[in-house]
């Protein structure tokens, strides 16, 4: 017989502080993405005889082989963390928000309108960035409150109902794009103020400022590969999210309230926590983070808006806030990672004529593994007797 | 019969293209005095040695648009005798800022020119040509580069709209055996199409007029799916059509979507008959499937290759037709009306020989009265329509008795609903 049963302690380290048991989690976890990447190696060369370790360097070249690279990895990734972060006080508080691609969506609309409605009138990039932020902000808590208040007033399912709300996202978006198209008919928007660049995320010093520099000097590549590049400003929104999103979750009283209506909705009532309002407000912050991402996708990244700007990322997101078990930390790990299998799947399509389905199974093969390990981190398995008597007993 | 006729089309098929390519020569004096495929140089006698070419692509060999164009773009590698290591193909490029990215990168990697394939690619291709002015962008199917101000910036569009009106006259033959035999009473054709964008438009009026130059009572209903690949939606459409009492559907739209359902409702009684896009649709289709337009990518790649081999200023626009081989239809179905490929033989060598015009004004009406003028406007608005994103020029597109389709723009701008089309709109505006 099999018995499986919660764990509490590694055998190794019975009884010892929790950080060493955390430890050898980690161990675990890297242990498990190990085995997965030669799981895959094996793949690899028996579908396609390539060298595997070759397919590897070629997917690290492809995400990291040029500074250009490594800033649309740090672009994807500041995207990708955001929703992430976003949907974990969600998460913590057992609310299960589907919703994330509908909250991106109607906050990337809200971006796209104030960008060609007000892309003409001449307000300076900073005020116009923050009109930007501060829309679809409160166009992504809309989304978020609309099914908080129905849970909270009514008990209506909450997964159904974000589920649901992004299809009117996606719908919404179908309803603009014929509204901006350009040129019509063409169903695309195309780049929004591509002449004037308005509303479009700047890079810290122009490359005019940069040319003034004297190119042999220390510093001169350093600032162009950081201040001189477009995204900096994506990466310092997400990490003030992250850093606002760890401290509330884990130093402040909502956190707290966060923390006790998702282990027990009653226990909350009882230590006279006003439930229903922890929902609501929760979930505003949730669709607020999160429409804050469609500004980061939409003025940061694509400068046009289309049903794929979320690109799926709000599902993925739930992946990323799930096993980081809510640490917005652990989340910029797990986004890096995703990330990187992404950009490093398109390298490998292009370098070996692969088909993209390659990277897709690579991709699927790791995610396996790491949740799997999650399951021998939080769970004991021990071999019993035939007659089903602990064996150790 | 058939076989008969298999080989009757193969022999015109064969002859047509043999009368294609001396036409070809006879335009380009010089390149016929060229030595073909030599070794080193290619058909442009030059040292292309030193060319690096990047090519984006949206999908990959496993999608029908993108493997035609890697088919076409291989084709112009081996005539200009571009070696395999000169071109980085980036395969799975979506249509966002990767897009931009990846044109970048081949920039970066030393690129002199960059092709992409899909429309939704041209914003991120200009993007990406603003930061680079000393690499050509070539955003295969766009529509901004005579416009948007930037001298690197190339688009490149076969004329369609020739071969969808060779397959309206294989349709309208069939229309019209179906006629004389009692079959059908009423000339009813469907017709699904991806959105109501000129491209399609102009498309679909040309395959009309194909089937109204053999049945001139004929009328048409247009319904689009919102989308140019979508196997269900296009399959619904279809079926929709064949409902209201369509009797031919035609299709812009990717998938094999619509030929399967005509062929399913072929097969239960119904009288229906297909004409597809970009594949032959007889292995879907082999009793419903007429034929299919077709575009031959090669020969654009190849003339935008050339004329940047030969260190010559790439134009803003290329374009080409059934001149130079760059349409055509796929086999004629077994279904095809008999004298069906002698017709076809027939119209296509009135369009190469310039005696005919596609959008001769004579065939058709707008609101009852003849198009004798049209002044098209080709600057592109900004998104919400109230400032223009470039500037371009006002031009009188009709002239000579015909619209000048493709002529001052490679993408197509005949965006008139003519009389005997009723464009079934759902979508906003």
């Amino acid at each position: 017989m099999i018995h499986i049963s919660k764990r509490v302690d590694f055998t190794l380290f019975k009884g010892k502080a929790a950080w060493m048991n955390r430890f050898i989690g980690w161990g675990i976890r890297l242990l498990a993405v190990a085995l997965s990447l030669v799981v895959c190696g094996v793949l690899i060369y028996a579908l396609t005889k390539l060298n595997p370790v070759k397919v590897y360097a070629v997917m690290a070249n492809g995400v990291f082989g040029t500074t250009r690279r490594v800033w649309a990895w740090l672009r994807d990734l500041a995207l990708l963390l955001c929703i992430s972060v976003g949907l974990a006080p969600a998460f913590k508080m057992r609310f299960w928000n589907i919703g994330a691609e509908g909250q991106v969506l109607v906050g990337g609309i809200a971006t796209a309108a104030c960008m060609i409605y007000m892309g003409g009138m001449n307000i300076p990039t900073p005020l116009l960035l923050l009109i930007m932020a501060a829309t679809s902000i409160v166009a992504g808590a809309i989304w978020g409150i609309i099914p908080a208040l129905f849970k909270a007033r009514w008990n209506t399912n909450e997964t159904l109902f974000t589920l649901m709300m992004n299809y009117i996202a996606i719908q919404l978006t179908s309803y603009f794009i014929p509204k901006w198209e350009h040129p019509k008919g063409s169903n695309t928007v195309g780049l929004i103020n591509a002449g004037t660049q308005a509303g479009w995320f700047p890079s810290f010093m122009s490359k005019e400022a940069l040319a003034k520099l004297d190119p042999n000097a220390w510093y001169t590549g350093l600032l162009k590969n950081t201040v001189g590049q477009p995204y900096l400003l994506n990466v310092l929104i997400v990490i003030a999210i992250v850093l606002f999103m760890f401290f509330y979750l884990k130093k402040s009283k909502h956190g707290y309230e966060i923390a006790v209506v998702g282990q027990s909705e009653n226990t909350a009532r009882y230590a006279a926590m006003n439930v229903k309002k922890v929902i609501v407000r929760t979930m505003t912050l949730s669709g607020a983070i999160c429409g804050l991402g469609g500004f980061l996708a939409v003025a940061g990244a694509d400068h046009t808006i289309s049903a794929a700007t979320a690109g799926g990322r709000g599902f993925v997101a739930i992946i990323v806030a799930w096993l980081a078990k809510f640490n917005t930390f652990v989340m910029i790990l797990i986004s890096a990672v995703l990330v990187f299998l992404e950009k490093g799947a398109i390298a490998i399509a292009s370098e070996f004529s692969l088909s993209n389905d390659v990277s897709h199974i690579i991709k699927g093969i790791i995610l396996f593994f790491i949740l799997g390990s999650e399951f021998f981190i939080n769970y004991q398995i021990k071999f019993t007797g035939k007659s089903g008597r602990r064996a150790d007993k | 019969m058939k076989k008969i006729l298999a080989i009757v089309l193969c022999v015109l098929m064969a002859l047509a293209l043999c009368a294609c390519k001396t036409n070809h020569e006879d335009n380009n004096p010089d390149n016929t005095a060229a030595p073909q495929n030599t070794e080193n140089g290619g058909e442009t006698g030059k040292d292309v040695s030193g060319l690096k070419i990047g090519v984006i692509l949206v999908g990959d060999e496993n999608e029908g648009y993108t493997f035609a164009h890697i088919e076409g773009f291989k084709e112009a590698m081996k005539e200009l005798g571009i070696k395999d290591e000169q071109v980085t193909w980036k395969y799975v490029i979506p249509e966002n800022a990767t897009c931009y990215d990846t044109a970048c990168e081949l920039a970066d990697a030393g690129c002199n020119i960059i092709f992409s394939n899909s429309y939704g690619h041209q914003s991120f291709m200009v993007q990406a040509a603003q930061e680079f002015p000393e690499v050509v962008f070539v955003p295969a199917t766009g529509d901004t580069a005579n416009v948007c101000g930037l001298e690197n910036v190339v688009n490149i569009f076969p004329q369609t709209y020739q071969s969808r009106y060779v397959s309206g006259v294989v349709a309208g033959m069939k229309l019209k055996e179906l006629m004389d035999n009692g079959t059908v009473t009423d000339p009813y054709i469907g017709y699904v199409g991806a959105y109501p964008y000129a491209e399609v438009v102009s498309g679909f009026t040309a395959f009309f007029l194909g089937i109204k130059s053999i049945v001139p009572d004929a009328h048409m209903d247009v319904m689009y799916t919102s989308s140019w690949f979508d196997l269900n939606k296009e399959n619904e459409t279809a079926k929709a059509l064949m409902a209201k009492g369509c009797v031919i559907i035609g299709q812009h739209a990717d998938s094999t979507g619509a030929p399967s359902a005509v062929e399913a409702a072929l097969k239960e009684g119904k009288v229906a008959y297909s004409v597809g896009y970009n594949i032959d649709m007889l292995k879907v289709a082999p009793n419903a499937a007429l034929t299919s337009a077709q575009n031959n990518w090669s020969v654009l790649y190849k003339m935008v290759l050339k004329d940047f081999i030969d260190g010559k200023k790439v134009q803003h626009d290329y374009t080409a037709g059934y001149e130079a081989d760059a349409v055509m239809i796929s086999a004629l179905g077994a279904s095809c009306a008999p004298g069906t490929a002698e017709k076809v033989a027939e119209v296509i060598e009135s369009i190469k020989n310039g005696t005919f015009h596609v959008f001769d004004i004579s065939t058709f009406t707008v609101e009852g009265k003849t198009l004798d003028s049209y002044v098209f406007d080709f600057s592109t608005m900004n998104a919400d329509f109230t400032a223009v994103q470039y500037e371009g020029e006002k031009i009188e597109v009709v002239s000579d008795g015909y619209f000048h389709e493709s002529e001052y723009r490679s993408a197509p701008y005949f965006g008139i609903i003519i009389d005997g089309i009723t464009s079934l709109t759902n979508t906003g505006n």
